[in-house]
């Protein structure tokens, strides 16, 4: 089992409602079905990973982020809002988590983090906008037009007011590692933050 | 038919008719006590009951949705693409049952059946049925067939917005409603193309207030000019574009007002051709059906309350093209069923071919549909 699923399910109590921005092929919402009783969505662009959530039975709505938003959900209606590896696609990350913390009580999002030493030490040593396993992409056709670091995300939600009520750091293979809590914007790969609105 | 029958056909079909003699009150006030459907099966039923799919049809459509007549049939029935062993909806595990709507001219009970209270053809006395009519009346089949619970109540177009009804109204009789290119009301647009279509059929001098059965005539002219502005609306410009572009029959313009560009002999072709094999008083009927729908009518124009009534799951499809019932109205479905916590699964479809995508088999549209269906089959136990 990814251990990120194993996480999340943790901060999700049973038979809450959840909304999955970017659900790719409903495995995580498959999972909280099984171990939670959730209900909700999925929102999904790619026709592969919506054929593949109506496979597993999880409903899934093709809705673009970007070019439709999420104005047709209507406030508090959710107990969850959950982004997982996707906040970096978008085209407006900040109103993107705006609007997660309109529509539910609690936001679980997930990213990797750009100051992890290894892509750190590549545009370093190389000069060159780094790859890795976990970001696999060229510069110029790379889905992730808005990477940022664990610093990064924290300051803007701070200046949002969000209030950050767990984070968890992981390396790429989504597994707990005493090295990276030790030094998490340096040795985490990847960082899945609960947040919630700060009033 | 072709040479030798494709092994993902139904094959050979005989339509039966199924009498009923329980009264069916109508929306209208009025009710209907003894009345007939004409009915299409294929598959069969499971032990359990549970593997029936309910197949509903739209404006020109009726119970022949699948298979030939007879070997001498130059086409399949009308959504043949997409039921048969194999197919979306696979009649390896479901029974699908296909019937012909009240109102319809393809021998279940409407205007040119006969009226058994006075013993003449109904003609315009047929009363206006409306989609809940229809679904009411498709519940007492089920009744008559055995079946309890839909695995799926499915249709395009009208036959979407009788999938709807069915969750609205007998919300524990289906487990699944798929809804494809349909729409939760009419526009005034929608409605403005039927009132075209109705005063062209009309104000034809052979139509006699509906009564051309007793003058021995038909409103041909009237029919014809209605299914051409019909037509027009279920095609999208890019396909007629594709399809005939500004294309002339003859190598130049003939300075008159014949059938000179191809798109023109088309429509001619496809009035003339439905002029003839559609009853005129059902044209009528199933638009103002269509104009009528509205289950939001009922809950202060809240959509989202009126789908809160409903129990089952919902697969919502749109096509990108479609002008008449655009995605933006199945988004407006789909966000009435999200507000109300329904499940509900929704993709618009990329396809050319506007309003008439959904009769026609595209990748994406066939893997949804049967990813979609063979879930429902895993579930009912088919």
């Amino acid at each position: 089992m990814r251990a990120d699923l194993e996480i999340i399910q943790q901060w999700i109590s049973p038979g809450s409602h959840i909304l999955d921005l970017g659900c790719g092929d409903g495995t995580l919402l498959y999972y909280l079905k099984q171990e939670r009783q959730t209900t909700g969505f999925g929102l999904e662009i790619n026709p592969d990973h919506i054929t593949e959530c109506m496979n597993k039975g999880v409903a899934v709505i093709e809705q673009n982020l970007d070019t439709q938003g999420l104005s047709n959900f209507d406030d508090d209606s959710f107990d969850t809002v959950l982004m997982t590896q996707a906040l970096q696609a978008v085209r407006r990350p900040d109103i993107v988590l705006d609007e997660m913390m309109r529509l539910g009580r609690e936001g679980i999002v997930t990213f990797p983090n750009f100051a992890y030493w290894r892509l750190r030490w590549y545009l370093m040593s190389r000069g060159r906008m780094p790859e890795s396993e976990t970001l696999p992409h060229k510069w110029y056709n790379t889905p992730n037009i808005h990477l940022c670091t664990f610093r990064d995300f924290e300051a803007l939600c701070r200046e949002k007011n969000f209030r950050i009520r767990n984070r968890t750091v992981v390396d790429g293979e989504h597994q707990d590692h005493w090295l990276s809590r030790l030094w998490p914007n340096m040795l985490g790969q990847i960082a899945i933050y609960r947040i919630t609105r700060g009033d | 038919m072709p040479d030798s029958l494709p092994s993902d056909s139904v094959g050979l079909v005989t339509p039966q008719t199924l009498h009923f003699d329980e009264p069916l009150k109508l929306a209208c006030g009025q009710v209907l006590h003894s009345w007939d459907l004409v009915v299409e099966t294929y598959g069969s039923l499971n032990q359990d009951h549970s593997n029936a799919v309910l197949i509903c049809h739209a404006l020109s459509g009726h119970h022949h949705a699948a298979g030939y007549h007879s070997p001498d049939d130059r086409k399949p029935g009308w959504w043949d693409t997409c039921i048969g062993p194999g197919k979306p909806i696979d009649t390896n595990r479901f029974f699908v049952v296909s019937i012909n709507n009240l109102g319809g001219c393809h021998g279940s009970t409407g205007p040119n059946t006969v009226n058994p209270e006075t013993g003449e053809l109904y003609g315009p006395d047929f009363p206006v049925v409306t989609v809940q009519d229809w679904v009411n009346s498709q519940a007492v089949l089920a009744d008559r067939l055995g079946i309890d619970c839909w695995a799926a109540v499915v249709g395009g177009s009208l036959g979407g917005m009788q999938a709807l009804q069915w969750s609205i109204s007998h919300p524990d009789r289906l487990k699944h409603a798929v809804v494809i290119a349909s729409t939760p009301r009419l526009t005034a647009q929608n409605i403005a193309f039927n009132e075209v279509a109705r005063r062209a059929i009309t104000s034809d001098s052979d139509f006699h207030g509906g009564r051309y059965y007793e003058h021995n005539t038909l409103p041909r002219r009237g029919l014809m000019l209605a299914r051409m502005v019909g037509h027009i609306t279920y095609l999208s410009d890019a396909s007629m574009g594709e399809k005939f572009g500004r294309e002339l029959r003859e190598q130049a313009y003939q300075f008159g007002y014949d059938a000179e560009f191809q798109v023109e002999s088309y429509l001619r072709y496809q009035g003339e051709r439905f002029s003839e094999s559609f009853d005129a008083n059902t044209y009528l009927l199933m638009t103002r059906a269509l104009d009528y729908f509205d289950p939001a009518y009922e809950t202060d124009n809240d959509l989202a309350r009126a789908m809160a009534q409903a129990n089952c799951e919902f697969l919502v499809l749109s096509f990108s093209t479609d002008w008449r019932f655009t995605p933006a109205r199945s988004e407006e479905l789909v966000n009435a069923m999200i507000a109300a916590r329904r499940k509900v699964s929704y993709a618009e479809i990329d396809a050319p071919w506007g309003h008439d995508a959904f009769l026609i088999p595209t990748p994406r549209y066939n893997a949804i549909f049967s990813t979609y269906m063979a879930r429902v089959a895993r579930e009912v136990g088919a």
